[in-house]
């Protein structure tokens, strides 16, 4: 029976070919990347040269990177916060409050996850828009008389960034209150009833037995969250373009820019490095808040 | 005010808060909708709220011929799809020698495997980038179908790694003793028994790949082999910014496939989808 198992040909022939694909187009440029970034210039032109850590070294002095890693920071802190508070928000409301038509009720808030971004960036931006004619939000804003608060939400610096958090927390919110809620319904309701019967108001019952439950599953939720954020790229190129100027302009983004348009293929390289350390040593310290995962 | 009273006015104040939720999820779409049917002077004579006032099918016209929606369209299908074959008979293979079978190098390559869920796709980029312009494989469908297989495997793996974990090795080892041949094995017994894993792979990925913007815009720019999502994206400097039917006619014919979709296989996408999240 081991034979068959231990089949050598079969073995290759199931691994192999997937090994191969994956390590070319995944690792080899992981490494490769790691590699590029120790050089200067344009790779396989004459301007390439070996630089050591002059690229790494730039990055404290460069205005443009340190701009565009506050951006992507603020964006991560603001997303990842709306989405893990809304979702799980959305959780206890689908468990407590919503008594009727329940299961339409969270098809409906999970519907926006399925949209591709780039249509739901295009929604947004007719939504956001003032000119030629008023968007959704300020057609709605005149409509009931708010006329002041009417402005270029994605137009101007001070508010870009938030309209792109909150259409970006506005899609996920379904994803994170459906993990969330499944967590809540392996709660048993003996728990939550004996809570209840010694005298338990909802917010004392959320913050002694629910959160200390819910733990895991929302650490993991900020993880997903987390490194979703990090790598942002295609909602705020695909609703602002980085714009205006360069207030929503993202480390993945210039990175981008860095070695596809000014084609320095040796400073977008320890760009692109930089992203991955973040997603990976930021997402092991959130790790390191879910006690039990690390026993 | 007794206290039924109270009760009575919480419940319905709750019951106002989910239906001011559903608006808020609801409503943006649905004015999607009604915008795509609007004749161009709506859009300017009345404000933006207003329902349309007649179907204008023009807009889907327009955006299907003059937008060249219908190529992107056809493009993302065959990508798609074309990349879910691929990633299904890789993942469920590698998966099932990393479990199932016996072999020396089976803990490092389930390690060298998961790693790649780590990593951000703009930190490969540049050298993918490379390694397509020596091959030839840029602006091609190939290369591109290559790369989201590629870019899946880690992941597919993993979640169906994990469903091979809980099915029982005496289901296998009965069929080794009925004298079935490994790939007997795998086509008969494995992959029937492997049904929701794939669905929820096939669900993921089909998102991941209709929804993938940075590789087509970055590998396949030639606007014979666009994506829907780089039309949409480079939509408005091909079409104008005034059109706005046309626009919203476009996004909608991009959101119908995950649409009927999620309205057909409802549980599944759902579960599918949050599947990653609830095993990670």
């Amino acid at each position: 029976m081991n034979q068959v198992l231990r089949d050598k040909k079969a073995i290759a022939a199931f691994v192999v070919p997937g090994l191969i694909l994956y390590t070319l187009l995944v690792i080899l440029p992981i490494v490769w990347s790691g590699y590029y970034s120790f050089f200067d210039g344009t790779a396989g032109m004459k301007n390439w040269a070996f630089a050591g850590l002059k690229n790494y070294g730039k990055l404290f002095k460069d205005k443009n990177f340190l701009n565009s890693l506050s951006v992507n920071m603020r964006y991560v802190l603001m997303v990842t916060a709306g989405q893990v508070f809304f979702g799980l928000l959305m959780a206890l409301i689908f468990k407590f409050w919503v008594k009727k038509f329940g299961a339409l009720v969270r098809t409906i808030v999970f519907f926006p996850v399925v949209l591709p971004t780039v249509a739901v960036a295009q929604l947004f931006a007719k939504i956001y828009e003032i000119q030629p004619h008023y968007g959704l939000l300020n057609s709605l804003l005149a409509g009931v008389g708010l006329e002041s608060w009417v402005q270029p939400w994605i137009g101007k610096s001070s508010t870009a960034l938030g309209a792109l958090a909150a259409m970006d927390i506005w899609v996920a919110i379904g994803f994170y209150s459906v993990i969330i809620y499944g967590a809540l319904l392996d709660i048993s309701n003996e728990i939550i009833e004996a809570a209840q019967i010694d005298g338990c108001n909802g917010l004392q019952l959320f913050l002694h037995i629910l959160a200390p439950l819910l733990r895991p599953i929302l650490v993991t939720c900020v993880i997903f969250s987390f490194t979703g954020t990090v790598k942002m790229f295609e909602s705020a190129l695909a609703l602002t373009g980085g714009g205006p100027g360069t207030a929503t302009r993202s480390l993945s983004m210039y990175m981008y820019d860095t070695a596809f348009t000014y084609m320095k293929t040796g400073y977008g390289s320890t760009i692109a490095l930089v992203i991955f350390l973040i997603c990976v040593v930021g997402s092991r310290i959130i790790r390191f808040f879910d006690w039990d995962y690390r026993k | 005010m007794s206290s039924k009273n109270t009760r009575k006015l919480a419940e319905a104040l709750k019951t106002v808060l989910i239906v001011v939720i559903v608006l808020v999820f609801l409503y943006p779409l649905f004015w999607m909708v009604t915008a795509s049917f609007k004749q161009p002077t709506e859009f300017v004579s009345k404000p933006a709220y207003a329902l349309n006032s007649g179907f204008y099918f023009q807009n889907y016209v327009d955006a299907w011929t003059r937008g060249h929606m219908s190529v992107y369209f056809v493009n993302s299908l065959i990508n798609t799809l074309l990349s879910l074959v691929l990633i299904v008979i890789f993942s469920v293979t590698i998966s099932f020698a990393l479990t199932k079978m016996q072999w020396k190098l089976k803990g490092f390559m389930a390690a060298y495997f998961g790693f790649g869920i780590m990593v951000p796709v703009a930190t490969t980029l540049i050298p993918l980038a490379q390694i397509f312009q020596k091959t030839g494989l840029y602006n091609t469908r190939t290369g591109l179908v290559l790369v989201y297989t590629a870019s899946a495997i880690s992941f597919s793996v993993y979640l169906i790694t994990g469903y091979l974990r809980a099915l029982p090795d005496e289901i296998i080892e009965a069929g080794i003793v009925d004298g079935c041949s490994i790939y007997r094995l795998m086509i008969d017994i494995v992959l029937p028994l492997m049904k929701n894993a794939i669905i929820t792979v096939l669900v993921i990925q089909f998102f991941f790949k209709w929804n993938d913007l940075i590789y087509s815009m970055t590998f396949a720019s030639k606007s014979s082999l666009k994506t829907m999502q780089t039309g949409l994206l480079y939509f408005e400097n091909e079409f104008g910014s005034k059109n706005w039917g046309a626009i919203f006619a476009s996004v909608s014919i991009s959101v119908m496939p995950m649409l009927f979709m999620y309205l057909a296989l409802n549980k599944a996408v759902i579960e599918g989808m949050t599947a990653g999240a609830v095993k990670g």
